[in-house]
């Protein structure tokens, strides 16, 4: 609790002992009055001095008015233990919202503590801690074991584990050695690193994160917008239902049924009405949710970037994916080495060699798979063949690798593969050696991504690819996603997605999943936008609308839990909140509910909802 | 021009207000209170002094919530 708070905190404790010892005092009379003014003023002095205010800034339906005025009329009305009360308890309400509030903030920003206060710098051969944003680009800074990297930057010594889970929600550490990128926000774990920064601070991925987040509750959700409406006109209504249950049925009684008017009963029955119109439990819980339903997400490493898209989420019902980079890792990787007489390895090593000098990605997977060293003095003679493959002397004996034009060309009867992918055929002197298979694997979720997501009642998923047809069909059969678009350009992405937004019905939402960097056009089209933010792709965090921050497809299903759980609870306390205060307000004109009830309807509503906002954070075992 | 700025304010009710004052200040493009993170995210109108617009802005959400505060 904070200074302020505690103070409220004694205000309470003491108005609260008054009070109650007051009601065995046995006086009555002006001394009553009098001493009953003493606890009042202790603990409302500060309502009344802005209820004031408010009435000279012509703000007039503000809640400190409100308690003001149940408060003085039902002083006025002789019930002083009850003006005493309801001031007692809403100070109490206040009290703990502000505590929850500020709680669950603290709670949250924890979570997203990923911010680092300082960077090591070397000046003259000593470290110095320097603040981030004064370190320029281009800096060396030093990382010791268990600091945060403060600065996207590339290692240049050292080898490390590093702990990327504040990021990407992933708790298996991962390898970094010299050479390799490094974002900040990762915990260093072990070695003791030298980094050159490539960014400035500001534009490093942890503030983009972080500021990313702290800003997601500006683009706001059509519930809040309803709330914020309601609460313009809620308050108002109820204060004017109040001044009419104040004098028309007193009137009507007396001129009409020439009855006594019975002014005090319902003066009190209007202060009951006035102690209800706060709409205060949903103007702080539907915020609440959903600054930690964000909250929550994004300890998963699912950042997203406004409360709007979470309600949008919870309505997905069509989630279309890209194929390369989201539901397939996007790296080319042998898968088979096949028609071969020598040894897998020798051939491997072969096609390696020859490939050697080539930055292709194939040529790339080959070394990969290879894995040993590869000497270059051993080959020689190099000639490219644009669009076919490689030629290439090593070790004396002339290698071909490459597709089956190049074999074709050089007249080599080849073994077609009935598997689908990439083939690289190998000869060697003229002579057929065999093919290896390289293909692009499937990310390790990606089959129980699709299913989880018909688990979470998604009825249509679709997959566009810019690959091949027998390629795209294979990885949908394996996926287990019936239908599959394949050959398509970027704009035919679009049009595809177009007509699929045409198809569903009106509440269904369609959400696009893809890469971030070439998709971009489809993400901005689609109701949702989600990308696989990839460590550090700046062009997919802009794009879309939620980031996956560790690429992982099984986390839509996630998501998409995430935010169902976080709209249920705001619409559990819309319905709670607003169901309570119309009962009660019933009930208070009937003169059943006394303002005990109607400060229950006021601040013990509002206790509840914020208790229940919070669970939204919990989303661990969604 | 887009600024993000820090705020003190007490209840959600008194946030949404001075979103509504900051809104209407002369110079003020959009404004966004987010009370959660205790941030005033004010766009101004193309030429416009921020500093001088949020004097105007911190006096009229002075008047709508007595105690609230604008570090800017």
């Amino acid at each position: 609790m904070n200074k302020k708070q505690k103070k409220v905190l004694l205000r309470i404790i003491i108005a609260a002992l008054l009070m109650v010892a007051l009601e065995f005092l046995p006086v009555t009379g002006r001394m009553r009055f009098l001493l009953f003014m003493v606890p009042y003023l202790v603990i409302g002095y500060d309502i009344l001095k802005k209820a004031c205010k408010g009435i000279w800034n012509r703000q007039v339906f503000d809640e400190n008015f409100l308690m003001a005025a149940a408060t003085v009329g039902a002083i006025a009305l002789g019930e002083y233990t009850e003006g005493v009360a309801v001031m007692l308890f809403y100070q109490i309400g206040e009290l703990f919202q502000s505590y929850a509030v500020g709680k669950s903030r603290k709670n949250i920003s924890d979570l997203m503590d990923i911010c680092p206060d300082y960077a090591n710098v070397e000046i003259e051969g000593k470290l110095v801690q320097v603040a981030p944003d004064e370190v320029e680009v281009g800096t060396v800074i030093v990382v010791q074991p268990g600091e945060k990297i403060p600065i996207d930057g590339v290692i240049l010594e050292g080898k490390t584990t590093l702990n990327t889970s504040a990021l990407t929600g992933e708790s298996l550490p991962r390898e970094a050695g010299a050479g390799d990128e490094v974002i900040s926000g990762c915990i260093n774990m072990s070695g003791l690193l030298k980094v050159e920064t490539n960014r400035e601070f500001g534009e490093s991925t942890v503030s983009k994160i972080l500021e990313l987040v702290e800003n997601s509750s500006s683009k706001k959700s059509r519930s809040e917008n309803f709330i914020s409406k309601f609460a313009r006109y809620y308050t108002p209504a109820v204060c004017i239902g109040a001044v009419a249950l104040a004098i028309l049925p007193p009137l009507v009684q007396m001129l009409f049924l020439g009855m006594a008017p019975g002014w005090g009963q319902w003066v009190y029955r209007a202060l009951t009405f006035l102690v209800i119109s706060c709409p205060c439990a949903l103007v702080i819980s539907i915020p609440l949710t959903f600054f930690a339903g964000i909250g929550g997400a994004s300890r998963e490493g699912v950042l997203v970037k406004g409360s709007n898209y979470l309600e949008t989420l919870a309505q997905t019902k069509y989630v279309v994916f890209d194929k390369t980079g989201t539901m397939t890792q996007g790296v080319f990787e042998v898968v088979g080495i096949h028609h071969n007489e020598m040894p897998d390895r020798q051939l491997l090593e072969y096609a390696a060699l020859a490939e050697c000098r080539s930055s292709h990605p194939i040529s790339k997977s080959l070394r990969k798979a290879y894995s040993g060293e590869l000497d270059e003095s051993r080959v020689g003679d190099v000639e490219e063949i644009g669009g076919n493959g490689v030629v290439a002397r090593v070790d004396g004996v002339t290698v071909a690798v490459g597709n089956n034009k190049l074999m074709e060309r050089l007249g080599v009867s080849f073994a077609p593969c009935h598997q689908v992918g990439t083939i690289v055929h190998v000869a060697l002197d003229g002579n057929y050696a065999g093919h290896i298979l390289i293909s692009d694997l499937l990310k390790p979720n990606a089959e129980e991504a699709v299913r989880a997501l018909k688990n979470a009642g998604v009825s249509r998923s679709v997959m566009l690819t810019g690959d091949e047809k027998r390629v795209a069909d294979q990885v949908a059969a394996e996926l287990g996603i019936a239908e599959v678009y394949s050959e398509l350009l970027p704009a035919d992405k679009v049009a595809q997605v177009e007509k699929l937004l045409e198809e569903k019905p009106e509440k269904a939402k369609l959400a696009f999943v893809g890469d971030g960097i070439n998709d971009a056009p489809v993400l901005s089209r689609a109701d949702l936008g989600i990308a696989m933010g990839g460590l550090g792709s700046d062009a997919a965090i802009e794009a879309a609308d939620i980031v996956l921050m560790d690429d992982d497809p099984l986390k839509i299903s996630k998501a998409i839990k995430i935010a169902r759980k976080c709209i249920r609870i705001v619409y559990q306390n819309i319905y709670f909140a607003i169901g309570i205060k119309l009962v009660c307000l019933l009930l208070g004109a009937a003169g059943i509910a006394n303002m005990w009830m109607a400060i229950f309807a006021d601040v013990g509503v509002m206790v509840i909802a914020v208790l229940n906002a919070i669970r939204a954070l919990f989303v661990k075992k969604l | 021009m887009k600024k993000s700025y820090k705020i003190e304010v007490d209840c959600a009710n008194c946030a949404n207000k001075m979103e509504q004052a900051a809104k209407k200040t002369e110079g003020v493009k959009d404004a966004a209170v987010n009370f959660m993170a205790l941030k005033m995210n004010v766009e101004f109108e193309e030429g416009r002094q921020p500093e001088k617009v949020m004097e105007h802005v911190l006096k009229n959400c002075r008047k709508v919530e007595g105690d609230c505060e604008i570090y800017f």
